[in-house]
């Protein structure tokens, strides 16, 4: 009887799960690298590489490079891969494959990016957490979660403490979603750059320099960075000095930032709320530095800032923003919202100051400015971009 | 026991072994095995080697400027399945017949200084072409050198070696795994052979003449700006092209792209974090000392360094041509 239900149950098994895909099981212990990687390479499409509780420690970064596998833990607090001890690799793990699920895991102190997904599209984040866990340190990885040159994106319920540059980022990607996740005391918490269509929502954004970062960067493949929402999130209370290594561009974001949309076109920022941030609550820039990009268009236009509620701001300038100290102490303080006066279709109907720094050139010396409060509201609305849809099957599979 | 079905099982076969040692033409390339979809899990069943020794089907060939790997002893070969040929095409890779294999085993002699004593040969990398493209298989030798075996999640071992300057050096070394070999043979998401590009072949197979070959990057007799380039090409090229692994870095270091931004030559950094050094450009002229290239090659430090995989030392001789490079640059 005993047998005859162990073949039931075996039979049973074999038509519930077609034969084409099968779990890959990886236990902590010894040899966790060998194991784990070679479970990474091993899994056919189809596949879940099932990785158990416990601490791997890692000696080289991972990397899988399978199209359509499911990597899933145990949980970001159960399944912990340590890269305390690192020997090699500029990230911990590294995707190159499609139609990827990354869920219920934890990478801790990788030596460079946490998770990479490079040129894999439909890749999915999912119930993650990207840590340093010494706390926010120049010697920290630069990204946390790092997908890049990808279609289709969706980051949902991350959490990412500590990096050295941006926490969530998106690079040189489109249709994107980043929602429900945190980012706390990394540089820049969350950034869009050089992406299209990207929304960006529901998302807790606190103890950052910088909250969330629209961006957009010269002498890139693809570049030209347009239609991103930024909306529904809480971006608060953004004040770790910027400990960025010098060179980065985040290493340019003022202490005290909230939202920082550069050299973009078409960017809605409404319906967040966004407060405690000593440089301002919200600045739109063009890019300041030099370049010799001729296809790069540097300045914001069709910016919409809407219906976000402000909380205090402009009380302690971050030494980045360059004359922002004189600035403060000349008006008691700065405003919530601060425009470089460049670029074209800035509309702001927030109901806070907006100051403009009154440049023509994003590049202009902080001397050359001439800070006037203006009111955008009546800059005609840009077309708000359309909702981002991503392929159903995503969606299913964090349901 | 695979593919064992013809030969002798025989206990007795043990006593012919020596009589079929000295009289036995070498086996036969296994150019069925090569061409099937199975992974060998010994590199003894391609009869690529026998006995640690390469067939004399294999034809050596050498790089004029060769990617720098720890200061290891590399040597290459190519298998081309009997009645195929190479069918060469501008200064670039040939076309390559399905059942090619490129093979680049490596090793430390005990003494830098007496480069051809006391070798311990450490692993063996091979890239096939199969009908579906090629594939990547790092081997692993045995610690008596007779045969080696797959590792395809990669391997780390401590080595050690007198060093040219007569000092001991000791590193973990890794064999890199599967999709380690594509993190740098990658053109375009496709798997791709790297070192025998016509223009950097100093010798090997009957070819014709490459247009613009490559100089050694080591030969103080070639221009400078073409020995900086060579090198560039040869170790950083590879990935940091419009179609790499690295094209999103914006920084391309291939012998064919232009002199510019993209070069690095007053380039910022996009997502190099602390990979920057404190420095603003990945190439500031005449001061190789603020160029972030630099800086990543000097640095061991896996969040830094430069490249990405297979280093473990710093190539001093490198850096020093390179920052010479740099320093005579136009500014």
């Amino acid at each position: 009887m005993q047998l005859h239900r162990a073949i039931l149950t075996a039979a049973l098994a074999s038509l519930a799960a077609p034969a084409l895909s099968a779990t890959l099981s990886v236990e902590a212990g010894p040899d966790a690298q060998e194991r784990l990687q070679g479970a990474l390479i091993e899994a056919k499409t189809g596949d879940t590489v099932l990785i158990g509780p416990g601490t791997f420690v890692l000696t080289d970064g991972l990397s899988l490079d399978v199209d359509g596998v499911i990597v899933k833990g145990a949980g970001p607090d159960r399944t912990i891969l340590s890269f305390k001890g690192q020997k090699s690799a500029g990230e911990g793990l590294l995707v190159t494959s499609d139609n990827v699920v990354l869920r219920d895991f934890a990478v801790e102190d990788s030596k460079g990016d946490g998770i990479k997904s490079k040129a894999a599209n439909q890749i999915v984040y999912y119930n993650l957490r990207v840590e340093w866990t010494n706390g926010p340190k120049a010697s920290n990885g630069a990204y946390g979660v790092y997908p890049v040159e990808s279609k289709n994106v969706l980051i949902d319920s991350v959490l990412v403490k500590g990096a050295s540059d941006a926490g969530i980022y998106v690079g040189q990607s489109e249709n994107i979603i980043v929602r429900k996740s945190r980012a706390h005391f990394n540089v820049a918490g969350i950034e869009i750059e050089n992406s299209y269509n990207a929304d960006v929502h529901s998302n807790i954004a606190t103890r950052n320099t910088a909250g969330i970062l629209v961006f957009d960067l010269p002498n890139l493949p693809k570049k030209g960075g347009h239609d991103v929402r930024v909306f529904a999130n809480r971006i608060e209370w953004n004040a770790t000095p910027n400990f960025a290594p010098p060179g980065n561009i985040v290493a340019s974001a003022p202490t005290g930032t909230g939202v920082i949309v550069m050299a973009n076109r078409n960017v809605h920022v409404f319906g967040n709320a966004i407060g405690g941030h000593g440089t301002t609550n919200v600045m739109l820039v063009g890019y300041q530095l030099a370049f010799t990009d001729t296809g790069y268009q540097p300045l914001p236009i069709d910016v919409v800032v809407r219906d976000n509620s402000h909380g205090k701001a402009g009380f302690d300038p971050g030494p980045q923003f360059a004359g922002g100290k004189e600035l403060a102490a000349a008006m008691s303080g700065i405003a919530p919202v601060i425009w470089d006066g460049t670029g074209s279709g800035v509309h702001v109907s927030d109901k806070v100051m907006t100051l403009s720094m009154g440049l023509t050139d994003p590049k202009a010396r902080a001397r050359q400015a001439n800070p006037q409060p203006v009111d955008l509201s009546g800059v005609p609305l840009a077309k708000e971009p359309a909702k981002v849809v991503l392929p159903p099957e995503m969606e299913a599979a964090i349901r | 026991m695979r593919d064992r079905g013809r030969r002798p099982r025989i206990a007795w076969g043990r006593f012919f072994l020596p009589l079929l040692l000295i009289s036995a033409a070498p086996l036969p390339v296994n150019d069925a095995l090569i061409q099937s979809d199975r992974l060998p899990a010994r590199l003894s069943e391609l009869n690529l080697f026998e006995g640690g020794k390469p067939s004399t089907a294999l034809q050596p060939y050498t790089l004029s400027t060769p990617l720098f790997t720890d200061y290891a002893s590399k040597w290459r070969w190519i298998y081309t399945p009997p009645g195929t040929e190479l069918a060469w095409k501008g200064d670039g890779l040939p076309d390559f017949p399905v059942g090619s294999v490129l093979i680049k085993s490596f090793g430390y002699p005990a003494d830098l200084r007496k480069p051809e004593a006391n070798i311990r040969m450490l692993e063996t990398r091979i890239l096939m072409k199969r009908a579906g493209g090629w594939i990547a298989l790092p081997y692993v030798w045995d610690a008596d050198g007779k045969d080696a075996t797959l590792k395809r999640a990669g391997h780390r071992t401590d080595i050690s070696w007198t060093h040219a300057d007569g000092k001991p050096r000791a590193i973990s070394y890794a064999v890199p795994n599967a999709n380690q070999c594509k993190g740098c043979h990658d053109a375009g998401g496709q798997l791709t052979p790297i070192g025998p590009k016509l223009r950097n072949l100093e010798t090997g197979p009957d070819r014709p003449a490459a247009t613009r070959p490559l100089p050694r990057w080591d030969d103080a007799k070639a221009p400078l700006d073409q020995r900086a380039r060579a090198y560039l090409d040869g170790n950083c090229g590879h990935c940091h092209n419009r179609n790499g692994p690295a094209d999103t870095s914006g920084l391309w270091l291939d012998w064919d792209d232009e002199h510019g931004p993209n070069l690095g030559i007053r380039k910022r950094p996009v997502a190099a974090g602390r990979g920057s050094g404190q420095n603003e450009f990945d190439i500031l002229p005449g001061q190789p000392d603020k160029s972030i290239l630099i800086t990543r090659m000097q640095s061991l430090d896996p969040g830094v360094a430069m490249p990405e995989l297979g280093r473990a030392t710093v190539h001093e001789e490198a850096i020093s041509m390179l920052s010479a490079w740099i320093s005579h640059m136009p500014q």
